[in-house]
């Protein structure tokens, strides 16, 4: 019987906690859509979560499931993942677990190249604690720690996954809930460290403060900052500056870590074996 | 690898991976550090010729979960470390605890605070083991006194993890874990080793953290028919998100409780001398070697001296330090800190005998000569 994505939700734990106009549903309802069309059972998928808004979402998945702590999910997941290969292995984290408390991890879990998947939710400040400025908050915009506007540059998410070795690099939005989907899934059946970066709305706290509070509006504001790859690399500069690029952005073969540990080190489950499963 | 087996002679640090080997571990997760990293060094020579491996982190706070992350995935896991490193660990220990996923954590406690003296011995880390993660949460600490115990107590750390759901600290020290002197390594089918219960309920509906009488849940790895939700957050008996006060508090009291009624299964202690005796010393660690000698050179001047050597740190063995309040004229706690075992001690003494702390804390380790020097002035 094919699988349906309402097979990954844990009903008894629904409404979930997220404000109107929150990208987290769209990406809850893309991920889940991605386990069912890759038909993997539940039972088989293990999603590592962090804190924050986005970090709740292992409480309404009906996947295994490890919600850990601040900035960790990644380190969690190497344990996971290394432990037992054959499980797929799926990390949802907001730009503070991803790459501000947690950055070390992520550069480290790339250039392993650990064979899982980093779905990075993106909302530029920390929606849980009152939207506090992050490591991804533009230069300058306005959040409840930066007042005046921010005086730190925002990290690139993508790039920085690129530069420490991630073999699957891809950006998109929840406007492009389609193609949001579709990227998870290449995501989770390309081996290696596979990023997603999903930029998303919070018009509570962003929003209000920098681009406007009503949702309708932010996804407009998504549609137009985002332009697929290929025409952003021939735009000038400057307007590259005023907007992002989605799709796929690096799509490389290295060896994943297990496969190259057991290829160096031996031992029972040998090179030729390796981690074959793909995912 | 060959397994030893008999007599040996060889380092405390040593004989730990040894014995983890023996428990069944198949996974390291750590970051090196001074003065603990023979202890990475030989996991990663002999993890891989078991299946196993080791993985070296990018700092001790992502050691800690790998190692978490690696155990809830069904593999013994253990790191080992020193100050600093048990610092960076503490925020995740605590999730250990409370998320109930076993693993061995091996402090080989060296002098501080901060960078300290990375070299030199110090058993400053006793109260930082006990309390260093937040929140109220029970804990497991073993104190090896010689590299046969490093040996036999990591072997029973991870038996101790594995049957109460609990993370085990083993807190050696640079003495025991740089010293060589044989040991026996019992032969294989010698060993008791535990391991994890299992559920016998069907997956269908099952909840990981409901437990029967004996307070343990049943959680399978990852990767079974069971679902298994392990959470940081306070949750309920199915691993989910559930912040009611009353849940609150029964999850924490459990965690107590589970082990607070098998403190006689976990504290081990030992008696050394005369069973009744003027002073009893309350030693632990590398500093209960000296002590045993002070007990020896204080009989040979005839006073009468003791020695109660707490093998089991935490939970506190309160029983056994009472018996002694009750039967000796005064205590000596003689520690490589400025006195956190003695303050254990003094909560306990409704007894009365005067009790004493002998501290050193600049990298050395006391010798006998101070503690008999400690002893004549207390008896005199």
């Amino acid at each position: 019987m094919a699988l349906s994505y309402k097979d990954y939700l844990e009903q008894s734990q629904l409404p979930h906690m997220w404000c109107p106009g929150c990208g987290d549903g769209i990406i809850l309802r893309a991920y889940t859509e991605a386990l069912a069309e890759l038909n993997l059972a539940p039972k088989d998928v293990v999603t590592v979560t962090g804190i924050g808004c986005w970090g709740k979402a292992d409480d309404y998945l009906s996947t295994q499931a490890f919600h850990g702590t601040h900035g960790r999910a990644l380190a969690f997941a190497t344990g996971i993942k290394t432990a037992n290969p054959d499980l797929t292995v799926v990390t949802l984290m907001g730009d503070g677990d991803a790459v501000t408390i947690g950055g070390n991890h992520f550069i480290h879990a790339a250039r392993r190249n650990v064979n899982l998947t980093a779905i990075v939710t993106n909302n530029y400040n920390y929606g849980m604690t009152g939207g506090q400025y992050s490591a991804t908050t533009p230069l300058e915009s306005k959040t409840t720690t930066s007042p005046n506007g921010v005086a730190e540059p925002g990290f690139d998410v993508c790039f920085l996954a690129e530069a420490a070795g991630a073999n699957f690099v891809a950006r998109t939005t929840v406007y492009h809930a389609v193609a949001l989907k579709n990227l998870i899934k290449e995501g989770i059946l390309h081996p290696g460290f596979s990023l997603v970066e999903v930029i998303s709305p919070c018009p509570t706290y962003f929003g209000r403060f920098n681009v406007h509070p009503s949702p309708v509006n932010m996804m407009n504001w998504l549609k137009e900052k985002a332009i697929p790859v290929q025409k952003y690399r021939e735009l000038p500069l400057e307007e590259q500056h005023e907007h992002f690029a989605v799709g796929k952005l690096v799509k490389k073969d290295r060896p994943d870590f297990y496969t190259t540990y057991r290829r160096i080190n031996g031992g029972k489950k040998g090179a030729e074996e390796g981690d074959t499963n793909g995912r | 690898m060959n397994r030893p087996v008999g007599v040996q002679f060889m380092q405390g640090n040593e004989a730990c991976v040894y014995a983890a080997l023996d428990a069944g571990a198949k996974f390291y997760g750590g970051y090196p550090i001074t003065p603990s990293s023979e202890i990475a060094e030989l996991s990663a020579k002999f993890l891989p010729q078991v299946d196993g491996v080791y993985l070296q982190m990018e700092d001790e706070i992502g050691s800690i979960a790998a190692i978490i992350g690696a155990s809830a995935a069904g593999q013994k896991s253990y790191t080992a470390t020193s100050g600093p490193g048990f610092s960076l660990m503490q925020e995740n220990l605590g999730m250990a605890v409370y998320a109930e996923v076993p693993l061995v954590l091996i402090n080989v406690m060296r002098n501080g605070p901060s960078t300290g003296l990375a070299t030199r011995p110090a058993q400053g880390d006793v109260m930082q083991a006990r309390w260093g993660t937040h929140g109220d949460h029970p804990i497991i600490a073993l104190s090896p006194g010689s590299v046969q115990e490093c040996y036999d107590l990591t072997v029973r750390a991870f038996n101790l993890s594995e049957k109460y759901r609990i993370p085990v600290i083993l807190l050696g020290d640079e003495v025991i874990g740089h010293m060589r002197e044989s040991l026996t390594i019992p032969e294989a089918d010698k060993l008791e080793i535990i391991n994890r219960k299992l559920p016998t309920v069907p997956a269908q509906g099952y909840k990981p953290y409901q437990t029967d009488e004996d307070d343990i849940p049943a959680i399978p790895p990852y990767g079974t028919d069971y679902i298994v939700h392990i959470s940081s957050s306070c949750h309920d008996e199915s691993g989910y998100s559930h912040s009611a006060p009353q849940t609150a508090d029964k999850l924490v009291q459990r965690l107590h409780r589970k082990i607070d009624k098998n403190k006689k299964d976990i504290i081990q202690v030992e008696w050394f001398g005369p069973e009744q005796a003027d002073l009893t010393i309350i030693a632990y660690g590398a500093i209960s070697r000296v002590a045993k000698q002070a007990v020896i050179n204080a009989q040979d001047k005839g006073l009468s001296v003791n020695l109660l050597r707490l093998i089991t740190l935490w939970p506190f063995a309160d029983e056994e330090v009472k018996a002694a309040l009750e039967k000796a004229k005064a205590i000596l706690v003689p520690e490589l800190n400025l006195g956190q075992i003695v303050h254990e001690v003094e909560r306990l003494n409704t007894f009365g005998p005067p009790v004493h702390s002998l501290s050193r804390i600049d990298g050395e380790i006391l010798i006998p000569a101070q503690i008999m020097e400690k002893i004549e002035e207390v008896l005199k």
